[in-house]
């Protein structure tokens, strides 16, 4: 029996990047509101210490930022004639724990989707014919557009202190940013990062066939920044301990280095660290939340009664909550029925390696955010009559690190050991570097989560299944893409470049993008979609689900920046709209 | 969710009621006295020493290590039997001025009569007002733990013949109304030569090295008068009234005692205040002492102080020393850096340090800790570099200068 604590209006599930903004908009609203994180406390003072913050073995192999499988997992198969399996070792993606979340060890890349990137299903109609796209593709629109949510992306851009040039101020064209990309109200917070020789090469090679390469933007800080709360953050050191590292300079955007000191300060606010929410509680009706139920840091079962609760963890454990408290129906591929678990996505990747013998590219001086993209050929910015896919790709040159665990690259017929390895790592390791293509994840019927038949956590709840197979659309689209990517990397004369094509089966094994996106979508039809264009859910409205769980498709792009605005999107229609008048933002 | 809004606004009015109900009781102690009182309070730092962290408000309890011995901050809530609820004005007055309790007891210096004696009886009668507002705690403690002899409290009888001025300061006319509320504020008030002003072997002022730097609890407090090269004579009014508002300013983020003192006390003190307070301290001018020269920079203890540096410390502080304003401190021409005593440095570097949190600032950057990574030789020999580069000059640090604090008690 849970013992039931003093009511709050707000419990939040998860103190990530969404968890912590949407904590801090609702505090300043002046509701009374507890965060319940499954994993530690975590902040730059006491959690990274310069000394330890870059121990590669523990952080970037044994992935001590990530959740822990033994604690959480879930289960993997290719399609429906499989048997799942669980993970046992993250690699594909890598799903935080504790406070800040996967925003604590993200490498920092912070883009806008694309304005058609929004309302997919009815741009590709009108441009191309409803028939152009794929039979077996679920995408949709998400029901907010471009504009909607442009302020929101501003908002978290300053917030982060966002490192950048842009391309188009208010459809005005910008030397030197992206050309391709939406109307943004006002430059980046901060100028662009310094560019390494490996980017820079990469920028002149695709603008010497006709590219537009520009600097990616970044939340690692071109310069010292105050951000609008107050919170002070330093500039960059290049040191390339950023992707599975917490930053020990204050120079990397994480809910610790942006909002948390802010947060923490509020009396209206409290945490709750090590504990893990079983379930969100439904009142007899199935239609109202009660609150949760949660294990505190001791294995006490507590139950926390609340007005309202807001889904915040990772985007597949959104999903799992969802499912194991009956919010919304299960998703099923073969009736195609049901919304919950429906278009899961992850993100189609390829890349190429170079080689050369005079150059010399300091890998080891490099952030999880710097580097120079082109996206000529990223969503529909190029015309795809005549080809047998939709979808694009961005092309980016971001060597994130030079780490000597993970970095070694060897050309092909290199042995794995010995001293033949030794000598290609020697030759090697100053003078090579990888451009990637980062390409998009169309939803598909056939793809979905649900709870696993088979397998339990260490509580007994069903674990989260993914099935999860590369929609042959999408494996078109990126070998076009990767197509495109050799003449760049025959600009640049190397000794030698290998390309590496989408690989598939799709494997949960080698890292790849790291994207998980859906299964929890936002939309306009309560049919199609779990929560509503406010990310309420349609089935229990005092629910609210934030996250990556929400695209209803996976674009070319990084998906924190979407995120961050989505949360900043909902968080305001909670304020404006739903604390004035509690009940369906939309009608159903 | 209206329902606990409500809640939590009815007991916030209902602790309103039981500060009004506490004040309306003494009819001579009005609303205003009392803010005036809490103000005042907090600007003294009363919590500091009377407040136990996480216990209830001055219920007492703070261990204070003095050279001679332990003392522990009295309970002053109006609990007649634990506290001083049943003290008249007088006796307040008393202990707060001259450093005689009830029935003539005694104080140890501790509290900080010697300057407290400068205050006015109308703001003492404030801070008893306020304190009389509080919520009785029944917390019965013993202050004195000194040991034998100097827990002889009559000793303090000679103690005071020698070193106790009692009485107010007459304002000087010839300065500003701005510059005597500043004096008022430093000395009677916010007690700075408390850690500032280096003591004798009695623990009294060394009146003549005034605001120059003292050591205490194992931390140095530096130089805050307005000399340039030892003290923050470099530092705008507008820097240091920031320093005191936020804890942080282009130069530096206060931490340790000083930390705990900006988050306490001066963060809630008026900007007129504080700028009284810089128009003061910067007008503080000791007798300029010749510069020690710099050591020479193929010292080999500069060169391998320089190496450490450029891979341990240069990613926050910079390769010129200069740091980033209001989150890594400035250590080039930094008067705590050159300061004579490299107490609080070294313990920095071994133990790290926890930046101020304030409204102001809420970023609280931390030094991290060395003392796991770096041998002692190490840790003098980064400090002898950042002492002597820059443009700063000041004497080496040893490696048994490191040893002696890692064996202090209180270390880390």
């Amino acid at each position: 029996m849970a013992t039931k604590l003093p009511a709050k209006d707000v419990v939040i599930i998860g103190l990530g990047w969404t968890g912590a903004i949407l904590a801090h908009e609702l505090a300043n609203e002046g509701l009374d509101i507890v965060a319940i994180e499954r994993g530690p406390w975590r902040d730059t003072a006491t959690s990274f210490n310069i000394g330890y913050a870059a121990d590669e073995l523990r952080y970037g192999v044994r992935y001590d930022l990530c959740q822990k499988t033994a604690q959480g997992t879930l289960t993997f198969r290719n399609s429906d004639r499989e048997t799942a399996l669980p993970i046992r070792q993250w690699g594909s993606f890598q799903p935080g724990n504790g406070v800040g979340g996967a925003g604590v060890h993200w490498g920092g890349q912070t883009w806008r989707f694309l304005p058609s990137d929004f309302c997919i299903r009815s741009h590709l109609s009108e441009r191309y014919g409803a028939r152009f796209i794929p039979e077996e593709l679920s995408i949709q629109d998400w029901g907010v557009t471009y504009d909607n949510l442009e302020p929101y992306y501003d908002r978290f851009e300053y917030l982060a202190g966002i490192s950048g040039k842009a391309g188009n101020i208010k459809g005005v064209i910008q030397a030197g940013g992206n050309p391709f990309e939406g109307p943004r109200k006002r430059e980046y917070p901060l100028p662009p990062m310094q560019m390494t020789l490996a980017p820079t090469l990469f920028g002149e090679a695709a603008r010497s066939i006709g590219y537009h390469p520009f600097p990616s933007p970044s939340a690692n800080l071109s310069t010292d920044y105050t951000n609008p709360l107050g919170v002070r953050m330093g500039q960059c050191t290049y040191c390339g301990f950023c992707v599975r590292f917490g930053c020990a300079n204050y120079s990397k955007a994480t809910p610790q280095t942006t909002i948390l000191p802010v947060l923490m300060r509020k009396s209206n606010f409290e945490v709750r660290t090590e504990s893990e929410v079983l379930r969100i509680n439904l009142d007899r009706s199935g239609k109202h939340a009660t609150g949760v139920t949660y294990i505190d840091e001791s294995g006490n079962k507590r139950e926390q009664p609340a007005e309202l609760v807001l889904v915040c963890a990772f985007a597949f454990n959104n999903v799992h909550l969802m499912l194991l408290s009956g919010i919304g129906r299960s998703y099923d591929p073969k009736t195609r029925q049901g919304t919950v678990g429906r278009n899961y996505a992850y993100q189609t990747y390829s890349s190429v390696q170079l080689y050369f013998d005079d150059k010399n590219f300091n890998p080891f001086i490099s952030a999880g955010a710097l580097g120079q993209s082109a996206d000529d050929f990223n969503g529909d910015n190029f015309d795809h009559a005549g080809l047998n896919f939709v979808g694009g790709a961005g092309i980016t040159c971001q060597p994130t690190n030079g780490r000597p665990l993970a970095n070694l690259p060897v050309p092909p017929g290199t042995p794995r050991w010995g001293a033949r390895w030794k000598e290609q790592v020697k030759k090697n390791y100053l003078r090579s570097f990888g451009f990637v293509s980062q390409g998009s994840s169309h939803s598909a019927y056939a793809n979905c989560l649900d709870l696993d038949p088979t397998y339990t956590d260490r509580i007994g709840r069903p674990l989260l299944r993914m099935t999860f197979d590369f929609p042959e659309n999408d494996v078109r689209m990126s070998n076009y893409i990767t197509g495109k990517m050799e003449p760049i990397a025959k600009a640049m004369n190397p000794r030698q470049y290998v390309v590496n094509r989408v690989a598939t089966p799709y494997s949960v094994i080698p890292d790849q993008s790291t994207h998980n996106t859906g299964g929890a979508i936002m939309g306009t039809d309560p049919t199609l979609s779990a929560v509503n264009k406010y990310l309420q859910s349609w089935d229990v409205p005092n629910v609210f689900v934030i996250g990556a769980s929400a695209f209803p498709q996976n674009p070319g792009y990084n998906p924190t920046g979407t995120v961050g605005a989505l949360a900043y999107w909902a968080a305001d229609a909670l304020s404006s709209k739903y604390l004035k008048s509690p009940g369906p933002l939309v009608p159903a | 969710m209206c329902a606990s809004i409500t809640r939590s606004g009815f007991l916030a009015f209902a602790g309103l009621l039981v500060i009004l109900g506490n004040a309306v009781a003494d009819e001579s102690h009005s609303l205003d006295t009392i803010e005036r009182g809490k103000y005042l309070a907090t600007a003294a730092d009363c919590t500091a020493c009377h407040t136990r962290s996480g216990g209830k408000l001055f219920a007492g309890g703070v261990n204070l290590q003095t050279p001679f011995g332990a003392l522990v901050g009295a309970n002053i809530t109006p609990d007649p039997a634990a506290g001083i609820g049943d003290w008249t004005d007088d006796e307040f007055v008393s202990a707060l001025r001259d450093g005689r309790g009830r029935r003539g007891k005694r104080l140890y210096p501790a509290m900080p009569y010697p300057a407290y004696t400068k205050m006015t009886r109308e703001d003492a009668l404030a801070i008893r007002a306020y304190l009389r507002s509080i919520e009785p705690a029944p917390d019965r403690l013993e202050s004195n733990q000194l040991p034998f002899p100097f827990n002889i409290r009559s000793a303090m009888a000679v103690w005071n013949m020698i070193n106790f001025q009692p009485g107010q300061e007459a304002a000087d006319p010839s300065k500003s109304g701005q510059w005597n509320r500043g004096h008022y504020l430093v000395d009677a008030i916010g007690h700075c030569g408390a850690c500032h002003t280096p003591k004798n072997v009695m623990g009294a002022d060394r009146r003549s090295s005034y605001l120059q730097g003292g050591l205490l609890q194992g931390w140095y407090a530096p130089n805050i008068t307005g000399e340039t090269r030892r003290g923050i004579g470099a530092w705008s009014i507008e820097e240091l009234v920031a320093y005191l508002k936020t804890g942080a300013n282009a130069y530096t983020v206060a931490s340790g005692g000083m930390g705990e003192e900006v988050v306490h006390a001066s963060s809630h003190m008026t900007e007129a205040d504080l700028d009284a307070v810089a128009v003061y301290l910067l007008s503080v001018k000791p007798a300029v002492r010749q510069s020690p020269l710099p050591l020479d920079a193929t010292d080999p203890r500069m060169m391998a102080g320089q190496a450490l540096y450029k891979d341990i410390c240069s990613p926050c502080h910079t390769d010129a020393g200069t740091g980033a304003a209001r989150l890594f401190p400035r250590l080039a021409r930094s008067p705590a850096v050159h300061a004579d005593d490299p107490t609080t440095l070294i313990r920095t570097v071994l133990y790290g340090s926890r930046g101020a949190a304030t409204d102001g600032a809420p970023t609280g950057p931390r030094m991290p800790s060395f003392f796991w990574r770096l041998g002692d030789a190490q840790v003098a020999a980064v400090i002898t570099y950042i002492r002597n580069a820059w443009g700063n000059a000041a004497s080496p640090v040893s490696t048994n200068q490191v040893r002696e604090i890692k064996s202090e008690p209180s270390a880390g």
